[in-house]
């Protein structure tokens, strides 16, 4: 499969502050790789400079076979970007602003496209309406719709799902498999861990830095994260007493039950020794994605200067 | 190319459409400003205070003297002892003329010699001295036949019996200055047009959509003239209004060519919103693109010749004057307007606006940026 996106060694710094550092991204045609880390983290910047609005400051690479810096206009017409921030003409109608869209690409049968959009939209109803009265969730799934109008080859969404309610999720992750499955690249970053577990791949990035590439249970493994489940009554109420003993990196409540890993299983097994009583059981479980992008954060954090 | 320039100006206008209040008043303000200006400044003013040096007191000087308060142009306000008194009442303004009759002229105008009246006018602004001046002459001729009776009658023929000798004192060539429509067409449409642009290019980066528009494929000149087209209907909309109403009320019609006129108008209009866009691309916020506009407008409505007599400024403000669009367009329009100006006349006016769009788009297309650094 050729390589959709392949950037290498990617640096951008605003003043002196180096806010995606040395970051290589290489995904194969028809994929979907999640995109995580927490806010602040770079994950726009990256997109940006993915799709040529932003200049590397170091490093380069090619998308769909154009390269980062030079073919940037061949790269806007073949990719798709939709933008964290609601980027559409709030005064602008529901239509209008698909119409506008459609004619910077110069597509044809500009009409039936819309029409169409709309159609699977569901908002066919209310194309008239100004696109500034939508609700937020809605927003997203025009914005959506926008981006994909032009057929690109490559689809750069940036928190597409945020605020968007949860069978609208369910049915935006279903349209992006089968985008994925036409052989359309998706790199989509997100919060969400259900929707990082749809994904074929998934990369963290902490401060600036990729930190986890590959399938979700790759990076899993690659953690070497140990996890315990604590039950019994009152284990929920653990936490707060594991949260900052050696070899914790993350305590937290689930429903009645308690989650606790570390990367030692040795130094885990000692923290939890002192609350094994007769009434919690304790049993070995895999970490969940959760428990190793905190575990990511925090070794970030560790590192990141004067962090 | 075509596709993606009509895609711009259809949604410039279709959220032109939709901002109701500045399109009011991109048409209110202009009216709205003729009408001040137009009414408020009286161009035709009655009751100036005058003085009058009469050395020689006699029934014809006083004839003379009340044709010319029974104009309603003078009121004399004053009678100073000396020429030197009544020069520093014309300097310090609080007269604006001074009227003397010399004290031979009852016994030169009975002589059948030619007496002399002078008038001084204070023409700093010229429209306040024309017409009294003008008015001057038939009022003294119209009373004098009337009260040369008997052994003087025989004077009554003589067209130049009294002469007036007139003298125009601080702006000896601000003559026929119908400067407030050109004035105010290029003042109207350096505001309107200025910060039209400005705003529109700055109102994306505020709202977020400048990130969406760069991640298409659109080229900088593309969106430029994209923008600015719509504005450029509205301009000339703008202009054909205000042609209308100075001719409806002012009676101002154009003398010289309208193509003409319409050809150095678009000119006019698009250099204006070359800055504008010029702006925007400098600006970060709506606020920084308006103080900017505002600080093309002042120079403009100050420096171009609108406000002062440009001759009358200082070199270096005439310089500055120079390098204004507002200048060579109020200087065009009022060769056009009200002298009947040809081509070969404002040829000069308008390579000059020509030179500051070609250097104005230059530094806008290089200074537009199609990423977000
Ligand atoms: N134009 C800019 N000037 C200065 N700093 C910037 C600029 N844009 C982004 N940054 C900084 O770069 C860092 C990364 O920002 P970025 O928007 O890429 O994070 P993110 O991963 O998308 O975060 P989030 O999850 O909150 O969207 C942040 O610390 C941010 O403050
Ligand atoms: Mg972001």
């Amino acid at each position: 499969m050729p390589l959709a996106i392949d950037v290498h060694d990617l640096v951008k710094r605003y003043g002196s502050r180096t806010v995606v550092d040395h970051v290589s991204l290489a995904i194969e045609q028809g994929r979907i790789c999640g995109f995580l880390g927490p806010n602040g983290s770079g994950k726009t910047t990256t997109l940006r400079m993915i799709c040529g609005l932003l200049t590397p400051d170091g490093g380069g690479g090619t998308c769909l076979g154009h390269d980062l810096v030079r073919e940037r206009d061949a790269i806007k017409r073949q990719a798709g970007y939709m933008t964290q921030r609601f980027g559409l003409y709030e005064d602008l109608t529901i239509r209008e602003n698909l119409e506008f869209v459609g004619r910077v690409y110069e597509l044809d049968r500009l009409k039936e496209r819309v029409d169409g959009a709309l159609e699977r939209l569901g908002l066919a109803t209310r194309q008239g309406q100004l696109a500034g009265a939508l609700s937020g969730g809605w927003k997203q799934r025009l914005a959506l719709a926008a981006c994909v109008l032009h057929e690109p080859k490559l689809l750069l969404l940036d928190e597409p799902t945020a605020g968007v309610d949860p069978k609208a999720r369910r049915a935006f992750w279903d349209e992006i498999h089968a985008y994925a499955a036409q052989g359309i690249t998706v790199l989509v970053s997100t919060h969400y861990m259900d929707e990082a577990e749809r994904c074929h791949e998934i990369a963290y990035i902490a401060y600036g830095e990729l930190m986890a590439r590959g399938t979700a249970d790759e990076v899993i493994a690659q953690s070497g994260l140990t996890s315990y489940i604590a039950t019994g009554p009152g284990a929920d109420r653990l936490a707060p007493k594991l949260r900052d003993a050696p070899g914790v990196t993350a305590a937290a409540a689930f429903g009645a039950t308690l989650h606790v890993s570390g990367p030692d299983r040795e130094r885990l097994l000692a923290a939890i020794a002192p609350l094994r009583t007769d009434s919690i059981k304790w049993t070995e479980a895999p970490p969940t994605l959760e428990d190793v992008f905190i575990h990511l954060m925090g070794r970030a954090h560790d590192n990141a200067p004067g962090g | 190319m075509w596709a993606r320039l009509i895609a711009i100006v259809i949604k410039e206008a279709l959220q032109l459409k939709r901002d109701r209040l500045t399109f009011a008043m991109m048409f209110g303000v202009p009216i709205m400003q003729l009408l001040l200006f137009g009414y408020a400044i009286d161009t035709d003013p009655r009751n100036l205070p005058t003085a009058v040096i009469a050395a020689d007191d006699s029934q014809i000087t006083r004839t003379v003297l009340s044709a010319l308060a029974n104009t309603g142009y003078m009121r004399f306000t004053h009678r100073p002892a000396s020429e030197a008194e009544a020069n520093a009442l014309l300097q310090r303004g609080e007269v604006q003329f001074v009227v003397t009759i010399p004290s031979d002229f009852t016994r030169r105008l009975v002589r059948g010699e030619r007496a002399q009246i002078a008038i001084d006018a204070d023409a700093t602004d010229p429209m306040a001295a024309a017409n009294p001046l003008a008015a001057a002459q038939p009022a003294i001729m119209q009373a004098l036949a009337r009260d040369l009776v008997g052994p003087l009658a025989g004077l009554r023929a003589r067209p130049d019996a009294v002469e007036l000798v007139l003298q125009r004192r601080y702006n000896p060539e601000g003559k026929a200055r119908l400067n407030i429509v050109p004035g105010l067409l290029a003042v109207i449409l350096t505001m309107t047009m200025v910060m039209m642009t400005a705003l529109a290019v700055t109102r994306e980066r505020e709202r977020g959509t400048m990130e969406n528009l760069l991640a298409m494929p659109v080229r900088p000149i593309e969106v430029m003239i994209g923008k600015i087209l719509p504005y450029v209907v509205i301009g000339s909309v703008q202009v054909a209004v205000i042609l209308f109403v100075s001719r409806l009320l002012f009676d101002v019609a154009i003398e010289g060519s309208v193509a003409l006129l319409a050809l150095g108008t678009a000119l006019f209009i698009i250099v204006n919103l070359a800055i504008g866009f010029t702006i925007s691309t400098v600006t970060q916020n709506q606020l920084q693109a308006m103080q900017a506009s505002i600080f093309i407008l002042l120079p403009s409505i100050l420096l171009s010749g609108f406000m002062f007599p440009f001759r009358g400024m200082p070199v270096w403000a005439q310089w500055l004057g120079e390098t204004l669009p507002a200048t060579h367009f109020m200087r065009l329009v009022r060769g056009l307007m009200l002298k009947g100006a040809g081509f070969g006349d404002v040829t000069g006016e308008l390579l000059a606006l020509l030179a500051i769009l070609l250097i104005v788009t230059t530094v806008a297309v290089s200074r537009y940026k199609v990423t977000l650094d």
